[in-house]
């Protein structure tokens, strides 16, 4: 498809965190991202969404250019991030900005709100009146023009994300990676900072990663969604599909698991799948499918081999041995033939 | 009625600061029960923790001073309390859980250390216990919390467990000594959805089970309503509203609540809404009147001036609200007009 902005395919990133043996070395590591394939069509939000340690955050950082993959590769608008080596062209820069989970670590404390968003324009847009640019940039955020000479700690946190905001619009972007905007904000400021990311990206035709564990969110701002276990997809769909007809076990498990806050919302829960066991260290992801320690439909076959990816509806995918054969649940028998 | 376990009355907490002095409670009153799960709702900074370090006497005193009120705990006030008496108390008679269970436990002591000086502390005859006895004490609450394989985890370092573990191991020790209040301060905020879920579940039945009473301080609207009996909420330092679990959020009363209840992302759809305008007052100077009337959408000439009392509608549900009172007067001329 040409409308595709971002196509991630089969992206690896291994740490190593130290090794093993005295004699002969062998390095340990952890497989933060282990093969993930999507694509996010341009002025859709797309949300990925894991648990801690599941390998999102390390997906929005190579995409953003903070670590290059170990394996597989981004294509932006067809173009491959990565051919160039480490150093990625300004141009891509631009264009590919982030939002970070806490304003209170990413805003340098010692800089005005001029100080913070002067440096995009002055690196990306040079020749542009800079101040005349701020100016607009707060308008844009509904901050009033007077706050560029305020400092990081003199705004409530809700406003320090505003500005995060900001400095990512800067440059002008066409892909916002929002990493857990709201996260770490109060539910009711939480609306207010979801508002304008979804004005501004009517208003510029932004694409947007959206990355969170709040699936209730999800539901709300994302066109769709994709589910991360243990660097690897598990399951990805239309969000109204997604949250109606959850296909993997993990999706099931997590979506029940949600507290909320009225009956009818109960009733929009699947039925419990009761959370079991812990999640493995990532260091030591068990073999086969990786979440067959904690699944309730454990068969045979999910200790040995590790599922592949499969359309089980149109634009509906899912890893899981349950669905071998699209449509179908395949028996115990059958199985041990495959 | 039973006499209640626990009653603050009219606490009043200042903190002296550089800027002048913070009123953070300005007259809170709180009841739990025997055996009752109580929940304390309110964002961030509304003086939720500030409270609950005021029951354990572990404010920082100086900045913090409390200049009014009374924490009567099974009737004796604990802020009278000498410190030797008080230190009998917490441990036998309180216990608390907090919200980062990495942070709670020492990182250089083993779990059976440590749960090893709870246990040996908990009563005069644990104290000439043989190390031997204790660590064998130190099994059973780790048996309690589902742990797989205590025996080992008496030897490991809290870094060598799982987040979820650790908030387990905590729970364990919490519950050691078999106390009649159990403070839990956001337990399963820094926990992955689904282990969330199961330590909800596991708090949930060993409470039940030991017939604790459960204060659980969360932001988590969801949480509240799957886990406790009665909900109270408090904003800007004051409690606003106070109902049995049900009954609060199926007839929310005060506009704070509303505004929360509506702040909330529905995992049914719908969007988001754009949450509570405005930010929590500064203590140094708080309004005068109702401290939510800065915020409110249904502000009149009253709020601004009168500082609201309870009103005490039907079963238990209590509402610091003017509205409420003009709702109740229109009822009364209604039904007399008929």
């Amino acid at each position: 498809m040409t409308d595709q902005i971002l196509t991630v395919e089969n992206l690896k990133k291994h740490f190593v965190i130290g090794h093993s043996g005295i004699i002969k070395p062998v390095p340990i590591t952890v497989k933060a991202v282990d093969g993930v394939s999507f694509s996010i069509q341009a002025g859709e939000t797309f949300g990925l969404v894991g648990e801690s340690g599941s390998g999102k955050s390390t997906v929005a950082y190579i995409t953003v250019g903070m670590y290059q993959p170990t394996d597989g590769t981004i294509y932006f608008r067809g173009q491959d991030l990565f051919t160039n080596g480490k150093e990625r062209s300004l141009a891509y820069k631009k264009d590919i900005q982030i939002v970070f989970q806490d304003p209170g670590s990413s805003l340098n404390p010692r800089r005005s709100i001029k100080d913070i968003l002067d440096m995009p324009i002055h690196i990306h847009q040079p020749g542009k009146n800079r101040l005349h640019e701020i100016v607009r940039l707060l308008d844009m955020v509904d901050l009033p023009s007077d706050y560029m000479h305020k400092y990081p700690q003199m705004l409530s946190g809700g406003e320090k994300q505003i500005v995060a905001i900001a400095r990512a619009l800067a440059t002008n972007p066409s892909l916002v990676i929002l990493d857990e905007p709201t996260s770490a904000l109060d539910v009711s400021v939480q609306g207010k900072i979801i508002n304008l990311l979804l004005k501004l990206q009517r208003e510029f035709n932004l694409s947007y990663l959206f990355i969170t564990h709040d699936l209730s969110l999800m539901r709300n701002v994302a066109s769709r969604v994709a589910i991360m276990y243990l660097g690897k997809i598990c399951e990805i769909a239309e969000t109204s599909e997604f949250f109606k007809n959850p296909q993997h076990p993990y999706t099931q498990m997590l979506l029940s698991s949600i507290p909320v806050i009225s009956e009818q919302e109960e009733s929009a829960k699947p039925e419990k799948v009761e959370s079991t066991g812990e999640i493995p260290s990532p260091v030591n992801v068990p073999e086969g499918c990786s979440f067959h320690t904690r699944c309730p439909y454990i068969m045979d076959i999910c200790k040995q081999v590790d599922p592949v990816i499969v359309e089980t509806k149109p634009g509906h995918i899912a890893r899981c041995h349950l669905f071998e054969q699209p449509g179908e649940v395949i028996d115990q028998n059958q199985t041990d033939a495959y | 009625m039973t006499a209640p376990l626990l009653e603050i009355k009219d606490l009043q907490v200042e903190f002296k600061v550089f800027g002048g002095i913070l009123k953070v409670l300005d007259g809170v009153n709180f009841r739990v029960n025997v055996a009752e799960k109580v929940g304390l709702v309110g964002e961030t900074g509304c003086g939720k923790t500030t409270t609950m370090k005021a029951i354990l006497g572990i404010l920082p005193i100086p900045p913090a001073r409390i200049t009014g009120g009374q924490i009567l705990f099974k009737g004796q006030d604990l802020l009278e309390m000498g410190a030797g008496d008080l230190s009998k108390v917490r441990g036998n008679g309180i216990s608390m859980i907090f919200q980062d269970p990495t942070a709670a436990l020492n990182p250089v002591f083993t779990i059976g250390q440590q749960l090893g000086a709870v246990i040996k502390n908990a009563s005069p005859a644990n104290k000439k216990l043989s190390k031997r006895k204790i660590q064998e004490k130190a099994i059973i609450p780790l048996k309690e919390v589902a742990l797989a394989d205590p025996e080992r985890l008496l030897d490991s370092y809290p870094i060598q467990l799982s987040g979820g573990m650790r908030q387990r191991v905590c729970i364990g020790m919490a519950l050691s000594t078999d106390p009649e209040l159990l403070i839990a301060d956001e337990p399963g905020t820094s926990l992955d959805v689904t282990i969330q879920d199961q330590v909800l579940r596991l708090l949930h039945e060993l409470v039940e089970r030991k017939g604790t009473s459960v204060i659980l301080i969360t932001h988590t609207l969801g949480i509240v309503r799957e886990v406790t009996d009665r909900v109270y909420v408090m904003y800007a330092g004051r409690m606003v509203e106070a109902a049995p679990t049900q009954e609060l959020f199926t007839n929310p009363f005060h506009p704070y609540t509303q505004g929360l209840m509506e702040s909330v992302p529905k995992l049914t759809g719908g969007g988001v809404t754009t949450g509570i305008p405005g930010r929590i007052p500064s203590y140094l100077n708080p309004p005068q009147g109702c401290r939510f009337h800065t915020r409110c959408p249904q502000v009149m000439e009253r709020c601004k001036i009168e500082n609201p009392p309870f009103f005490t509608t039907n079963e238990d549900h209590k509402v610091a609200c003017f509205l409420f009172n003009q709702k109740v007067n229109q009822r009364k001329e209604e039904t007399a007009a008929q």
